[in-house]
């Protein structure tokens, strides 16, 4: 494969991605895998997304590594608390009202809007993060009180521009629909995958005293079962974690859609959205 | 969330002082119960002393049993080996409750004080002598499936709803708390919950200002014969209708100690004195578990929505001790 992105000879772009990829300055020094990614995406349709997606996981990351700057405080901020919070790496000081909890800190304070809410309760692990290496939920953590501590979102869980095996898994699995859990499921799965190492035990554990690692399929689920997933994602999501933990890659069961064949399918959905 | 001032505690002394000092402060734990509960405007306090800091934390062996700091993690707790090895009833009880994200968070402290799942106390809108006193139950007449059958008054139906607390009875823990004059006090787990009578505001017999400090374990004869059985509406991530704990000491098959504690039935861990009564010295076999339930529901009183949970307790105690004798 060449080690350039290549428009004209790669898969057939929209107009608006094609304008897209134009924009993008930051695209040309990406690496390998990403670009690949991506241009095998585009290919399958679902470019758009995947490309802003990437595109604005980088500039967030970009934004959070000038260590060292203080943020303005909001209005209405009442009992003020000044927090150093470690994020993906870069440490950053702001002036919090206490009540603010970490999930709406990382949104609202610093634009790393990948971690999601979903019920604000913890009961459904959309807002999952990894604090000091174990998963945790934002939505019920105070912001002031991870200081000092090393939090990793969704954000942060890819080197450069190579996926962390589980996200990679998640793509090559489907475990995902809408994408709204996705990023909690992703950070749950991080953090079930490194209990798992260290023998941590389960309710679907038969003997709580003897020593194992091995997630079965149910294991998975019950370890598993603080994240929901409305679109019921759940098979994939097992497949992609059995996948990772095993250490064994299978082969990707499906292809992306290229060149004429692609041509092909694009006109046989036209002619069905004219139906 | 009503504002509120944030400190944190730099030993348990300071932490037990600054919360006796002021009536409407409160000790933050993981923060998985009060948090949820102040969004939800139920809880208002003004100030919250994190005491999650404190060292406070150590799980160890201690006079023949084991000693677990109130501050360290359910999710450390049930996987510690002095635990899994001595206590595996604890790990399962532990396990069985919330997710691992929660209980990666949450402490044995705070667990042990995790209020009630009764829906009306959640509503602000609706009536609860729990939320504020005197404004009457709504769940008394209202709906009042997932409540108490055992020790409730007209004042209050709801249930202890938490599984760790069970576990602890069952293995008769004592839990260790700090006053802010630095008096220490030892409450047997089974004294540490209360019945709701006229106050239940109340859940707890801890005063204002006590720290939990410790939870001690004393050396068990139960190990080898133990289990947690919990039925809920879906297989997982949800809170017990009915619980059992279940614990035997097993000598050429007949049963030389026992207990039985249910959870979700009550204000407090219901532990069934008849029950266990009614295993001593029986034979560990099907027929004697089933009389041993009957001992256990025998002075139930369901309310109008509740009904199943007489029965579904009776299978549930035959069941765990069943698992608990690997009779099954
Ligand atoms: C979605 C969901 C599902 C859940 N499912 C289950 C379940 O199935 N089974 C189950 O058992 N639990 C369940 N839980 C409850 C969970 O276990 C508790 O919220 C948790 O154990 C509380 O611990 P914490 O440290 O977070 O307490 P916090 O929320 O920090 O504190 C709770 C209370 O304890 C007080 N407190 C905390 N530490 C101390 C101390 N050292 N001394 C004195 N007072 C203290 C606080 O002031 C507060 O009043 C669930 C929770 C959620 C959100
Ligand atoms: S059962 Fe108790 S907690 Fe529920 S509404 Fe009645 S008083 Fe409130
Ligand atoms: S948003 Fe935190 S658990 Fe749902
Ligand atoms: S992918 Fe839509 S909620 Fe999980």
């Amino acid at each position: 494969m060449s080690d350039e992105f290549d428009e004209s000879s790669g898969p057939e772009l929209t107009a608006d991605e094609e304008a897209l990829l134009k924009e993008m300055p930051t695209l040309t020094d990406v690496g390998q895998a990403r670009r690949t990614f991506m241009g095998q995406t585009i290919a399958g349709g679902m470019g758009l997304f995947a490309l802003m997606l990437l595109e604005k996981e980088r500039a967030l990351a970009a934004l959070c590594t000038e260590p060292g700057a203080v943020f303005a405080a909001a209005p209405a901020v009442e009992n003020p608390v000044r927090v150093a919070l470690k994020i993906n790496g870069a440490t950053r000081t702001l002036e919090l009202d206490s009540r603010m909890v970490l999930l709406d800190a990382l949104r609202e304070r610093l634009e790393l809007t990948g971690t999601k809410k979903g019920c604000d309760q913890g009961q459904c692990g959309a807002c999952t993060v990894l604090v000091d290496g174990r998963r945790v939920l934002s939505c019920l953590t105070l912001a002031a009180t991870v200081e000092g501590k090393e939090v990793t979102t969704v954000e942060g869980l890819a080197k450069e521009d190579e996926l962390h095996p589980v996200q990679a898994a998640f793509i090559k699995y489907d475990g995902f629909q809408c994408g709204y859990c996705t990023p909690g499921q992703i950070c749950s799965a991080v953090g079930v995958l490194a209990e798992a190492r260290r023998g941590d035990v389960s309710h679907v554990t038969e003997d709580v005293n003897a020593s194992t690692t091995r997630l079965t399929d149910d294991e998975i689920r019950e370890r598993m079962s603080g994240n929901i997933c409305r679109c019921g994602a759940y098979p994939g999501i097992v497949a992609a974690i059995r996948e990772v933990h095993s250490g064994r890659e299978s082969a990707r069961t499906w292809r992306f859609v290229e060149g004429e064949e692609l041509a092909r399918v694009r006109k046989e959905w036209e002619a069905d959205e004219t139906v | 969330m009503r504002p509120f001032k944030y400190v944190r505690a730099s030993d348990a002394a300071a932490a037990a002082r600054a919360v006796a000092a002021n009536p409407r402060a409160k000790f933050l734990g993981g923060g998985t119960n009060i948090l949820d509960l102040m969004k939800e405007d139920v809880e208002r306090p003004n100030e919250l002393v994190d005491v999650t800091r404190l060292k406070l934390s150590e799980i160890k062996a201690a006079s023949g049993g084991v000693s677990i700091g109130a501050l360290a993690k359910n999710s450390d707790t049930a996987n510690h080996p002095l635990i899994r090895r001595n206590y595996p009833l604890l790990t399962q009880a532990i396990v069985a409750g919330a997710s691992g994200q929660l209980r990666n968070m949450a402490t044995n402290g705070g667990n042990l004080l995790q209020r009630t799942r009764c829906q009306y106390f959640y509503d602000t809108a609706m009536p609860c002598n729990k939320r504020e006193p005197g404004t009457g139950c709504g769940a008394l007449e209202g709906l009042n499936r997932i409540h108490a059958i055992f020790g409730w008054s007209d004042k209050c139906v709801a249930t202890y709803p938490g599984d760790m607390a069970n576990a602890l009875y069952a293995l008769d823990a004592v839990v260790r708390v700090r006053g802010a004059s630095g008096r220490e006090r030892a409450i047997p787990v089974g004294e540490f919950h209360r019945l709701p009578g006229d106050t239940p505001q109340q859940d707890s017999n801890l005063a204002h200002g006590e720290l939990i400090t410790a939870i001690d374990l004393p050396k068990s004869n139960f190990a080898k014969n133990s289990y947690y059985l919990k039925v809920r509406d879906r297989a997982s991530y949800a809170f017990a209708l009915v619980s059992v704990a279940a614990a035997l000491e097993l000598e050429r098959g007949r049963v030389k100690q026992a207990r039985v504690v249910l959870g979700s039935v009550a204000h407090k861990p219901w532990r069934s004195l008849e029950a266990e009564a009614a295993l001593v010295g029986g034979p560990a076999s099907e027929e004697s578990f089933r009389r041993a339930a009957e001992a256990a529901l025998a002075g139930a009183k369901p309310l109008a929505h509740n009904g199943y949970k007489v029965e579904l307790g009776k299978r549930a105690v035959v069941r765990a001790l069943m698992r608990a004798s690997r009779l099954a």
